[in-house]
Order: C-alpha cells, then structure tokens, then sequence
C-alpha cells in the first residue's frame, strides 16, 4: 500500500493582478510528494516554478484547489489554519539558493535557532545542533561564522538548520545554483540521505541539469502547467 | 537566544562608532538641560543667599533683579519697626566693571576651585584686568550680606573694604578699582552669582551710593547750576527683611504694600519674578533648542535603526520563513534600538560630567536631570524604532527565497 502523501496539491490555481494585467501564474496544479522521495520542479523562468514553492510553503495563498501538508488540510477555500509560521516552524524545512545564514550567528546557533523558536532551551539546542552538525560532517567548523565558511559548508549548515525540528516536508530553492559540480552531488545525495532516513517528502526548485538524475521524479512547468511529470530522464527529454 | 545582542557583537565597531556619534549629540542636549538647571540656579542663588523673607521695593516696580527700583534707605528703619520683622536691611545693586589694581597675593597660583569657576581658566585676572561684577551695596550686621564665607572676612565698619566671589578670580589682599576708587578684597564667597553670571561683590552701603548715585564733578556743576543739589544720596534699591519665625511674609508684606510708593514681595514671589521674567526667554531659548537637539536626535535614531533593519531584510524575511514570531523580530530591532539610546546616553552623560566645569557657566546635573533625561531618551528610541518595526513586519518571507 502506498503511503498517504506529505505534499498534496489538488487543481491549485494562483494569479496575480486585476482585470486585463492579471497574469495566471498556476492553472490546475495537481502534484503530491510522498515520504522518502526527492522530487524536481523545473521549468523556464516565469514558468510559476517559485510561486509553486511558496504555496507549498504557505507564503502565498492559492486561489482555487486544495492544499495537504503532512496529512492535514492547509487550505480549501481558505487557510485553514490562523497560525501559518508555526505551520512552517512544525511541519516544513527550508533550504535557499544562497544559504541564508544568519551572519550573526555561528554555525551551531545558525541551527539552534530553529530549534529554540521550537520551544527547546539553548543548552539543549545547542547540544541538538552540534550532533547534526557532526552527522553532516561539518561538526569542526561548528563555531564558525558564516563568513568564513566554504559554499558547500555554509549549504551543509543550512541543511542542518532545515532539518533541526526534524520536518516531513523539505523544501529547497536551488540549494546548488552557487555550488560547483561536485559539491552540488554531494548535497543533493545529502538530501536524498535525509529524505530516506526521516522519511520526508523533498521537493526541489532546480535549473541544474548535472543534478537531475538524483531525483527520484522530476516535474516540468511551463505557463503554470504541468507539463511533463515522471522519471528525471523522461522529463529532460520533454522540456 | 539574543539575536539584537548577537547582531550588535557582529557590527560591534560600527555599532559604537554609531553610539559615539549619538552620544555626542545627547551630550550637547543634556548640556543644555544642565545650562538651563544652572541659569535658574543662579538666578535664585542671589535672592536665596542673601536669606531675605520679604523684600520692599518701588510702587509698581517687580523687585531690584527685574525692574529699576529707588527708595529712601530710610525705609529700613520703618520696616524694621513693624510686627513681625526680626531685622532689615538696605541695598543697592549695580553692574560694574572693575579693574584689578594688583595687591598682595594677587601673583599666587589659583585654587583648583577657582580654576574650576572661572570654567577652566588658567590663572588669576592679571593685574590691569577689567572685571565684571555684580556690586551689592550693604549694610554689614544686618540681612543682605554676603553668604557663607569661604575665606578671609566680612566687611566690617571699615569703608574701601570689599566680598567677592572666588569665581572673579581674585584673591584674598586684591585691590580693585571702580569709578577711581580703590576697594580691597577682605573675604570670598562661593557660588554667588547675578542672573547675568556675574561673580558679587559686596560692599558697605556708603560706598555702593556714592558708586552709583555720585555724580561726576561735571555733572555735579550743571545740576548746581540748574539750582538743583543733586539726587539726595540716601537712595537704596531694595529693604530686605527677616522675619520671626511666627510671622507670616504675606500679611507682612500686606501691610507694606498699603504704604504709598513702597511694594514688597515675599521671598516665594521675589524667585517667581527671576524665574519667571529674568530668566523666563533664556528658558524658553534653551528649553526650545534642547526640543529640538531631541528632535534631531529621534530622527537620528530612526534612520538609523531603520537602516539597521533594511540591512537585515533578508535576515529577517528568512526567521519568518524559518518560523519566528513576530515578537522575536520586534524583540531584535526594539532591543538595538534601546541598546543605542542607553549607550550612547551613558557615553554622552559620563563626557558631559566629565567637562561641564569647563563651561563658563554652571552646568547643574543632579540625578533627577540624568535620570529624566535618560528614560526621556529611552521612549524616543522605543518611538523612533517603530519605523523600522513597521518595515520588519512588512517583509514578506518571500523575499527570503530566490537570488
């Protein structure tokens, strides 16, 4: 039996603007996500790509369509839920193009922070942080500051801090646009690791083509439709 | 997990380069609260050291610091006679420059306290110098001497003789010359000045009516000429009075004003008059450019926290995402900004102690002032953080996601 999928997102449509400037940026989106696969979003810029990512993430509302996060139904109609970032903060972990640490922070407070807004106290957070910090093999730079990490170190932080409260969804925003080849592997397989141990649903906005064979399914978008969806070879040879 | 805390340790030089910069401002504003406490202080130092509960003065006239005011000196006597007033005394006051005429001591080194007096200056007045005093003509043994000697004397039945504050720099033994008479310094006091600044000096009676009613030897011949003796010699300013403890100034003070050509002031209403006019438009100067130094200051502060922020915007987009509450991000630029004011209060506060007796004039800081002063400036900075919390909670977590 299949297992019920983490990311759920039936006829979703979004559009921005009134009258003759509204642009559709979705049109009946039906996509889902389930534990343990990592999957690709791609398409040309302007395709919806990024609208997409933050309607699954909650920062931005759909106009139509039913939206399922880890079971429970975030929006029908309406938000269903009044507190959305402690939605995000509970159920959904982020990973950006560039990083964003905070570049006050070090590498191990980077982390602990999303466990203290979690509820943890510090020294526990701290101690929670370090170990997943050594479980991504950057534990000795784990009071460094941001600046002074390497790309791939600075991604594996921010992986940390996207995994910290342990999340089933997991969403990434081109984590390997500023990566080289071999470091942009070694993160996605880092994902794929995550997804298989923590049995979580991670959807990936990629233009990186050397990356697409990690995925488990990749999803085209072109005019805010679907329009290929299936094993990462298959999709390739559609766009 | 202090994030403003950790933000600022981050920026640290910039951070207290930007408190330097405040402080330095909010030392010039809380400078001109302390100008203003020191202007009324010495404003009232006159009238509250010279110890007087009522004060007789013209008809219609507001006392001898506001308007001009002539009387008989044999006024004291009368008022001296009535029920309820213990002693009295006459008084002349005038503005005179001096000259320092030399005299012994008059080569010694000053005092640190003189120094610090005279704001910073160092050295006596040279031999030669004009001084500026506020002469108060006075009858010694009665109310309207000097207060408080720190040094030397009073002025006893000897004429020439004379009280001045240590803050014109003389010493002890000095010799001063007004309208080409020379007085010698017997005694000094502290911190007794005019409404002007002026360092007093007392002197006898008799010698402050010959100094400002004696007329030129010219003059003198024209008023003969005209048939005229003169203005009669016995003219004073002002009777001031001590009362017995039982006696109330107010019906006292009744009783004289139902005398033709005479009024009297209680000393509660003879400060209302120095507070009040003589130092009424200095107050609303000062009080006007301390609003505005305040102003400046707020704005200051929000720009700067405002810029602050709009440097944290992708920070900031991204603890929303990542699930931070509102509070938190209020709590990080709320938290700087209070953590600039205090700062930058402090260090302007400790520069200003550390140089207000340089100021020519007094500059008076008491822990009310600081205290005032400090939460005053704590509520601007809480105000002036409140455009960049408005722009904080405006950033969409959005502008977390892409390039």
């Amino acid at each position: 039996m299949m297992p019920a999928p983490l990311v759920e997102l039936i006829g979703i449509a979004k559009g921005f603007g009134q009258g003759e400037a509204r642009v559709q940026a979705l049109e009946g989106i039906t996509l889902s996500v389930a534990p343990g696969e990592v999957v690709g979003l791609r398409g040309p810029s302007g395709s919806g790509k990024s609208t997409l990512l933050n309607l699954v993430a909650c920062i931005l509302e759909p106009d139509a369509g039913v939206l399922r996060l880890a079971g429970e139904t975030v929006w029908e109609g309406g938000w269903r839920r009044r507190d959305l970032r402690a939605l995000r903060r509970e159920k959904i972990g982020f990973i950006f193009q560039f990083h964003n640490l905070l570049p006050f922070l070090d590498a191990t407070d980077n982390v602990a922070l999303a466990l203290t807004l979690a509820g943890i106290e510090l020294p526990e957070a701290r101690r929670q942080a370090r170990a997943l910090l050594d479980h991504l093999q950057v534990g000795k730079r784990a009071t460094a500051m941001p600046a002074k990490l390497s790309g791939g170190e600075a991604q594996r932080v921010a992986i940390a801090r996207a995994l910290a409260n342990q999340p089933r969804i997991i969403l990434a925003d081109e984590p390997t646009a500023a990566l080289d080849s071999e470091r942009a592997g070694v993160v996605m397989d880092l994902l794929r690791q995550v997804a298989r141990e923590q049995s979580a649903a991670v959807l990936v906005v990629t233009h990186d083509d050397k990356i697409f064979a990690r995925f488990d399914r990749m999803v085209s978008l072109r005019d805010g439709r679907i329009e290929a969806a299936g094993l990462p070879a298959a999709a390739l040879t559609a766009v | 997990m202090n994030l403003a805390l950790r933000d600022i340790r981050h920026n640290l030089g910039r951070f207290l380069l930007t408190c330097l910069g405040l402080g330095l401002l909010l030392g010039v504003a809380l400078a001109m609260v302390g100008i203003y406490r020191g202007l009324v202080d010495e404003a009232l130092s006159l009238a509250r050291g010279l110890q007087a509960d009522l004060w007789v003065v013209e008809a219609g006239s507001r006392g001898p610091f506001a308007e001009a005011s002539r009387i008989p000196g044999d006024v004291r006597e009368a008022v001296a006679r009535l029920s309820g007033v213990v002693a009295a005394g006459s008084l002349t006051f005038q503005t005179v420059e001096a000259r320092h005429a030399g005299g012994p001591g008059s080569d010694a080194a000053p005092t640190e306290d003189v120094v610090r007096e005279r704001g910073g200056e160092a050295g006596r007045p040279r031999i030669g110098a004009v001084l500026r005093l506020q002469v108060v003509g006075h009858e010694p043994g009665r109310p309207g001497g000097p207060p408080g000697l720190v040094a030397g004397r009073g002025i006893g039945r000897g004429r020439l003789e004379m009280v001045a504050d240590r803050s014109s720099g003389l010493p002890l033994g000095a010799m001063v010359e007004m309208a080409g008479t020379r007085f010698r310094v017997v005694g000094l006091t502290a911190r007794t000045v005019s409404t002007g600044g002026d360092p007093l000096a007392w002197i006898t009676l008799r010698d402050a009516q010959e100094l400002q009613f004696r007329l030129s030897p010219p003059a003198a011949r024209r008023a003969q000429a005209g048939g005229g003796g003169g203005q009669p010699q016995d003219t004073v300013n002002a009777v001031v009075a001590r009362l017995s403890p039982n006696a109330r100034a107010e019906e006292v003070a009744s009783v004289i004003r139902r005398w033709k050509h005479f009024s009297a002031l209680t000393a509660a209403e003879q400060e209302n008059v120095l507070t009040r006019s003589v130092v009424e438009r200095a107050r609303r100067q000062i009080g006007l450019f301390t609003a505005v130094l305040l102003l400046v200051s707020a704005v200051i502060v929000a720009l700067i926290i405002y810029t602050l922020t709009m440097d944290k915007m992708r920070e900031i987009a991204t603890l929303k995402l990542i699930g931070a509450p509102d509070r938190s991000i209020v709590a990080l630029i709320m938290q700087q900004a209070l953590m600039l004011g205090g700062i930058a209060f402090a260090g302007g506060t400790a520069l200003l102690l550390s140089v207000k007796d340089a100021f020519p004039r007094r500059v008076l800081l008491g822990p009310e002032e600081v205290v005032g002063f400090g939460l005053l400036v704590l509520m601007i900075c809480l105000a002036a953080s409140l455009l960049g919390v408005r722009y904080a909670l405006r950033i969409e977590p959005a502008q977390a996601l892409g390039g």
